[in-house]
């Protein structure tokens, strides 16, 4: 089993690359993305796991990175904002105008992307389930429940 | 003519930034060797500091400095100078700063924080505006005589908790009680609320060997930061910078200056090493400014045949510990407080008053959705006492041209646009005529509510705004402001207005997101829906200024007079015969002849704008002009309600705004969706939860409850456009409006369905249940 006493690095595998992290077994998934990796899509919002800014893939599956310790994510395979290049559900919600500030989008964007690995085919109720855990202030969601829609249905049909 | 730009979907400028999570924020910049603050806040709603003991923090690793109000004592506020970066001798509200921890890191800074330790003697206190004045009340500030006034007009009176109060007389109140065959009355209360801004405020701050303080903040006001950190440090002007990049949402809470104080005074206490204090949620919920509390009453008389007579209004507006803009905001409220109505004869009693809880800001609507929900609920009480429909009622009233406002200020179609149209609008778009209150089945009821708004800047009267436009080699164009991007798509909007001012590809006029104050030209703040309007002008008249430089070089080159030419799509070509033409970016660096010789150089259009004749409202009668112009509108919400356990959906929200011109339809309509999503989150759930000790007791987004996907309802949104005369190609102001009479209309609609009174906010299931059974009893 892995052990961490203290400060110490840690080898995470983040978009396809292994990248070596300084972390304190205190520290959140989200810290070292941001602090030590520079990868500053993920947002803190509340770091409580209430608004799902700092949302990331881990092993395909959306976590709130502020409830991961960093050193829970070593051995799995984490994806962030920064390693979706040009995924349909980026282009939708700039299509669907689905953002203003923008605080908010990478979180968003990461568990719609989860959801469209998982259940291509979701229906509105599960769609609601998922994206529920995200909070936007500055769009109505009727914006991104357009752009999701558009991009499960993309890939349905 | 056809437009370039204008009236376009164009996706903003920093779109792709935003989606690949490459958009950077002010807590997104790497700084080595940054530290960072923690603050300690207030556990005492109202108390003096008896002890503070921080000598276990002080030997905890990697701490450099503990700040306490003593430290750099001072009183700060943009109206009238109340209140201490942390708290000296006493705390007026729980979460109000009290110390600051300096550290190597955050974790280090938030260890040691939580090893202070501090002692309080509480006080009595103050639970609510209408408490605050009472004669018995405890004074949350005991020397509010003695405060420095940053504007003259601000009235606070001694030994009360009363910092400011606006009166407006107009007409003759006996005369229209007289003339009123109905009256009725409502007493309205709203409570405070948070912005929730996704992005927590956050400011780093370092002061350089020069002298130079270099400021990082998430801000809508970096030109007023600079000023009051000058002001406040003793520093010049010109050696203060303050960086701002993109804004994670501000709704006002981005405006007042609180944290850049704190970071300043952090960097001083480490040797001017760069500082970050970025609020957690709980302290941006409860240490940081909230959006003021309401008690109004309201009573309007109408003749038999529903023409409005009489209105007399009572606000008392709590601004929470702190004066902050809460006395501007309730000159906001008094001077528009008869909604967009026709009403002669009005009296208005507004009091700004100190509570002991989160003191108050500017909030989305500056104090607009507040006020509007006491009128748009009394207009309906008006209407079931005179057994009129609500939309006849209102359209029976809607103030036109040549009617004046609460404070004087004579109306034209260009200064008030077109109400009615937008009542008529939201009308059809709501279906009203299909039914205002329709039984589905034994327990459910469909019920629909609809209210009016009207919203002006409310601003100082010299706010100005300025706009740099500067040419590349190749003919596009740098645009330069010092309006702050916080989401609405500000900058693509001003970009559009230059595109199509210059005639050419709005993807050639590139924006710099940032702002810099030494580098930006002034803008007053990114509030009050203004950029637009007031930044837009200023493009204008800078794309005025660079078309006239272009077309003097090109005369030359061209060898013509300037007359004859004209500019679009990057060429200046003659009149009377467009094959013939020289390319900008052959002018733009200057033009060179065959041999080499060159004349002009590059060209660098400038502007400003300052918005005429605004005056400040008279003290006795409130005479004054708020605003350069209104943006007016109506909205309407549908609801569906279980009769069987008062739950409620909320099925379709509905505005029509006079936006003069649509700039950016897509935009437009989103930030008016967004601006609905908030009030419909203030109507139906939020709102601040204080115990009996005035503890804040939601300061999580746990517990304190948003909108979130699937629970909104079908969003219609349409438009009248009715230019002003002043605002770039006629636009209004839209961004604030989609949340002011939103509530109102909700509350309207299931005050319909449940057939009981509900006069405040947030109506949840178990208040319509406590109405339904005192109504039973």
């Amino acid at each position: 089993m892995f052990q961490l006493t203290g400060e110490g690095l840690i080898e995470l595998n983040v978009n396809g690359e292994t990248r070596k992290a300084l972390v304190r077994p205190a520290d959140t998934l989200l810290f070292a993305l941001r602090e030590r990796l520079g990868l500053t899509g993920a947002k803190p919002g509340c770091e409580n796991g209430d608004c799902g800014a700092c949302t990331v893939l881990v092993d395909g599956w959306p976590i709130k990175s502020c409830l991961m310790l960093a050193v829970e994510a070593v051995g799995r395979e984490i994806q962030t904002v920064e390693g979706l290049n040009g995924a349909p559900i980026q282009k939708a919600f700039v299509d669907k105008f689905a953002f203003q500030c923008g605080y908010c989008t990478s979180g968003f964007i990461m568990n719609c992307q989860g959801l469209i690995n998982i259940h291509p085919d979701a229906s509105d109720e599960v769609m609601q389930e998922w994206l529920q855990s995200n909070i936007c202030r500055c769009t109505s969601y009727q914006e991104i429940t357009e752009a999701i829609k558009s991009v499960l249905i993309t890939e349905n049909t | 003519m056809t437009s370039i730009a204008i009236g376009k979907d164009i996706i903003r400028k920093e779109a792709w930034d935003k989606v690949t999570g490459r958009a950077l924020y002010n807590a997104d910049y790497a700084s080595p060797g940054l530290m960072h603050g923690v603050l300690v806040t207030s556990t005492c709603a109202h108390g003096l500091i008896k002890s503070m003991d921080y000598s276990e923090a002080q030997q905890m690793p990697g701490v450099k400095a503990i700040l306490t109000g003593d430290y750099h004592p001072m009183l700060t506020g943009p109206v009238i100078e109340d209140r201490p970066p942390l708290a000296r001798d006493k705390v007026r509200y729980y979460g109000e700063p009290v110390a600051l921890v300096i550290a190597n890191s955050k974790a280090e800074a938030a260890a040691a924080a939580s090893k202070i330790k501090i002692q309080y003697e509480n006080l009595p206190t103050v639970d609510k505006p209408s408490a605050a004045m009472s004669k018995e009340a405890p004074l949350v500030h005991e020397h509010i005589d003695q405060y420095r006034h940053v504007i003259p007009e601000v009235y606070p009176q001694a030994n009360s908790n009363i910092v400011h109060q606006v009166k407006i007389r107009k007409g003759d109140m006996n005369k229209g009680w007289q003339a009123s065959e109905v009256t009725v009355e409502g007493e309205f209360f709203l409570p405070q609320a948070d912005h929730i801004a996704m992005e927590t405020r956050n400011t780093r701050a370092e002061i350089l060997p020069s002298g130079d303080i270099i400021v990082h903040s998430s801000s809508q006001a970096p030109f007023g930061v600079r000023k009051l950190i000058s002001q406040h440090f003793g520093v010049d002007l010109g050696k203060v910078v303050v960086n701002v990049p993109l804004v994670g949402g501000g709704y006002g809470g981005k405006a007042p200056i609180q944290m850049e104080f704190l970071a300043v005074m952090a960097s001083q206490a480490v040797g001017g090493r760069p500082v970050l204090i970025a609020n957690t949620r709980e302290q941006d919920i409860s240490a940081s400014p909230s959006k003021l509390s309401l008690e109004a009453k309201v009573k309007l008389g109408a003749s038999r045949d529903g023409i409005l007579q009489a209105g007399e209004y009572t606000f008392i507006v709590g601004t929470g510990a702190y004066a902050d803009s809460g006395p501007r905001m309730t000159g906001s409220m008094a001077s528009n407080c008869t909604g967009p109505y026709k009403l002669d004869n009005v009296w208005c009693d507004a009091y700004c008053v100190y509570t002991n809880h989160t003191y108050a800001t500017a909030y989305r609507g500056f104090g607009h959705t507040s006020f509007t929900f006491a009128v748009e609920r009394a207009m309906d009480k008006l209407a079931a006492a005179l057994n009129l429909d609500p939309v006849e009622l209102r359209r029976k009233n809607l103030i036109k041209a040549g009617d004046t406002s609460p404070s004087q200020v004579i109306l034209t179609p260009s200064r008030l646009g077109d109400v009615a149209q937008c009542l008529d609008k939201v009308e059809k778009l709501i279906n009203w005529s299909e039914g205002s209150r329709v039984e589905i089945d034994n327990n459910r009821i469909r019920a629909k509510g609809v209210a009016c708004l009207w919203k002006t800047s409310d601003s100082p009267t010299d706010a100005i705004a300025a706009a740099i436009v500067a040419f590349n080699s190749d003919g596009s164009i740098n645009l330069n402001v010092g309006a702050v991007e916080i989401g609405p798509a500000t900058k693509t909007t001003l970009a559009q207005i230059l595109a199509e001012k210059m005639k050419m590809d709005v993807n050639r006029v590139h924006v710099e997101m940032e702002v810099n104050t030494r580098v930006s030209p002034h803008h007053w703040k990114t509030v009050a829906s203004m950029s637009t309007y007031m930044v837009g002008r200023a493009v204008e008249e800078a794309a005025k200024d660079a078309i006239n430089q272009i077309i003097s070089l090109a005369a030359i080159a061209m060898k013509c007079s300037p007359e004859d030419l004209a500019l679009g799509q990057e060429q200046v070509y003659l009149k009377d015969d467009p094959n013939i033409y020289i390319d900008l970016a052959h002018i733009a660096h200057g033009y060179k002849y065959p041999g080499g010789n060159t004349i002009g150089s590059q060209v660098i259009g400038r502007g400003t704008y300052v918005m005429p004749h605004l005056s400040s409202l008279d003290r006795e009668n409130g005479k004054g002009k708020p605003g350069p112009y209104w943006t007016p509108g109506a909205q309407a919400v549908e609801v569906e309600l279980n009769l069987a356990d008062y739950t409620y959906k909320i099925l379709r929200a509905a505005t029509v705004l006079d936006a003069g011109k649509v700039i950016n339809p897509k935009s437009a309509k989103g930030v008016v969706m967004g601006g609905m999503s908030m009030g419909l989150g203030l109507g139906s759930r939020e709102s601040f939860i204080y115990d009996q000790e005035q503890e804040l007791q939601n300061t999580s987004l746990r517990s304190y409850k948003v909108l979130r996907i699937g629970e909104q309802p079908e969003y219609l949104v349409d438009w009248v456009e009715t230019p002003n005369a002043n605002a770039p190609f006629g636009a209004r102001g839209i961004g604030e409006h989609g949340i002011v009479a939103i509530h109102a209309a909700l509350v309207n609609a299931l005050s319909r369905a449940a057939q009981v009174e509900l006069d405040q906010v947030p109506v949840i299931p178990e208040l319509i249940w406590q109405k339904r059974e005192e109504e039973k009893a």
